[in-house]
């Protein structure tokens, strides 16, 4: 209840804040340019608006959460808005939660505004609509879930241009933490081997989350994969967020 | 009456700077606040009140130390449903409008849609916010910030209301009216904890108080006890006689438009300085005695180190 509250307050916060349109504005801007970049394509044309509109929706989403979700603890103990919230019955793992939810339904509005303008610009072009477009969607909301609890636990020790820089880190780590499992099948057996493996099993893989290939290219997506590639974003999510309640329950707010 | 809120050998050390160092701010602090009564707790800044008040309500975990709010624990949720805070100049969420803040802060007390709309109006006209209502907090001035914090720390009813330096930053009919919330509240049965270095204020309105001097409670009690009724010294202001006939009797201080101001120490001179203006036909202007004020005592308890 105290967690839909704080959630609430939060939504009405992230959409009252210019950045978000901004972002809007640019992700809007890549989306329709990809309707030109096709025009210099030779053959699918189609597949090139899909693909870059998806990949606009991608990237324009992380920033959102990251620019913002990065600011939302720190902004409240900056500006201490903060001291009159703890001082309430409140737990501090329900402010931190609250503070989560209200952000990925800022998100969940802002992927759904992003999505309209691309389904639209794809209806415009093919006259036909596709579900798969909406499930690729889906899996970059899942991926933002997860990038979310992440700016919010670098968020709860750290400035927000430092976390953004962290933030933008795992990002990136994550969708390239994939060539290292090359890099092990290539690597000759030994401790070097067994390190590889070891990171490989730390680091997020977010490709998990890109299923844009197999839509746009319409290659097939097994029910299985989709549902390990959801669970693995909900439970990494669920870690990250009790690392940063954990840190965020010793914290003295000066 | 029974004790609301008890603080038992408090401490607190903070690590600050990049090489961390230690900086003890709380050295042992205990104090007790009664029911119904208007707590001041006063020292000059830097000293700890905010630290204090900070590890009351949970923002800043103690050393080493109990507080219990309303015989309870202090970090329980169920001890917080019955206090209101004030913080030192406060920051609010100003992209809300004063109604839209206080609902906010009402359902964070789990308070029902009809019990908000109800009290909500009340609290805006205690606070003479009404024509304020439905302003974003953005465009509030500073004094008004203060007075929406009020209500804010008011919204749940609560049994005791801590507020840091709430006369700060106020004109002088706003601190009148912030007073006055206050001695109403208690009237109320409500208690109050206040911190303030404006000693002014606490003495018009405090019944007890703690002073607090570089992280350690110095002196706390009544006010009437800790403030001698005795009195020091006589201010007369006179005319029409010189000053060096008047330093036999007491000090003369300045002299402006043929006025004199004369302090006297020894009240049975006082009758010896009215006989003297009138052998020479002079005028007594006034004649005040001055007994100790609680700035006198925090001047004396402050100064020596």
């Amino acid at each position: 209840m105290t967690v839909k509250v704080i959630a609430v307050n939060t939504f009405k916060e992230a959409v009252r804040d210019r950045i978000l349109y901004l972002l809007l504005f640019f992700a809007a801007a890549a989306i329709l340019l990809s309707r030109v970049l096709a025009m210099f394509t030779v053959g699918d044309r189609t597949k090139i608006i899909k693909d870059v509109g998806l990949a606009s929706i991608s990237i324009f989403g992380a920033l959102m959460a990251i620019l913002i979700g990065t600011g939302l603890v720190y902004k409240e103990i900056e500006k201490r808005t903060i001291f009159t919230l703890i001082s309430k019955p409140i737990r501090r793992s329900e402010f931190l939660l609250g503070k989560y939810f209200g952000l990925v339904l800022t998100l969940a509005v802002m992927l759904a505004s992003m999505g309209l303008i691309f389904l639209a610009l794809i209806l415009i072009q093919t006259g036909a609509l596709e579900g798969r477009l909406l499930l690729a969607i889906l899996f970059i909301f899942f991926e933002l879930v997860l990038l979310t609890a992440v700016a919010i636990l670098f968020s709860c020790f750290s400035t927000p241009i430092l976390s953004s820089l962290f933030s933008l880190g795992f990002y990136v780590i994550g969708h390239f933490s994939w060539s290292l499992e090359t890099l092990v099948k290539k690597a000759r057996p030994g401790l070097g081997k067994t390190l590889l493996r070891l990171l490989t099993a730390v680091l997020p893989d977010l490709e998990n989350f890109n299923i844009r290939t197999e839509v746009v290219h319409g290659l097939p997506l097994p029910a299985s994969l989709l549902l390990y590639s959801a669970a693995y974003g909900i439970v990494y999510a669920a870690f990250v967020l009790t690392v940063a309640v954990l840190i965020f329950r010793r914290r003295d707010f000066i | 009456m029974s004790t609301i809120l008890s603080i038992d050998g408090l401490r607190k050390t903070f690590s600050q700077g990049f090489i961390p160092r230690r900086k003890e701010i709380l050295k042992g602090i205990s104090f007790a606040v009664s029911e119904g009564e208007i707590f001041g707790y006063l020292g000059p800044n830097g000293s700890g009140k905010t630290t204090t008040i900070k590890c009351v309500l949970g923002l800043i975990f103690p050393d080493a130390g109990r507080i219990e709010l309303c015989g309870r624990p202090h970090l329980d949720p169920r001890s917080k449903e019955k206090v209101g805070f004030l913080p030192e100049n406060p920051y609010f969420y100003d992209y809300l409008t004063a109604r839209e803040f206080l609902d906010f802060y009402g359902q964070l007390f789990r308070l029902a849609p009809d019990v908000r709309r109800e009290r909500i109006p009340a609290l805006l006209k205690l606070v003479d916010m009404e024509r304020a209502a439905d302003l974003s907090l953005r465009k509030f001035s500073r004094g008004m910030l203060q007075r929406i914090g009020l209500a804010q720390a008011l919204i749940n009813e609560p049994s005791l209301v801590v507020l840091d330096e709430p006369l700060g930053g106020l004109d002088p009919i706003g601190r009148k009216e912030i007073r006055d919330i206050i001695l109403r509240l208690r009237s109320e049965g409500k208690t109050v904890v206040l911190s303030s270095h404006i000693l002014q204020d606490i003495e018009m309105i405090c019944d007890r108080v703690a002073i607090l001097v570089d992280g350690r409670i110095l002196s706390q009690g009544r006010l009437t006890d800790l403030v001698s009724e005795k009195i020091l010294f006589t201010e007369i202001v006179l005319s029409g006689v010189g000053d060096r006939e008047l330093a036999a009797l007491g000090e003369p201080l300045s002299a402006q438009a043929g006025r004199t101001l004369l302090k006297v120490y020894d009240e049975a001179r006082i009758q010896a300085v009215l006989d003297l203006v009138r052998d020479r036909k002079g005028n007594v202007h006034s004649l005040l005695p001055r007994t100790q004020t609680l700035e006198d005592l925090f001047v004396g308890m402050v100064r020596p180190r």
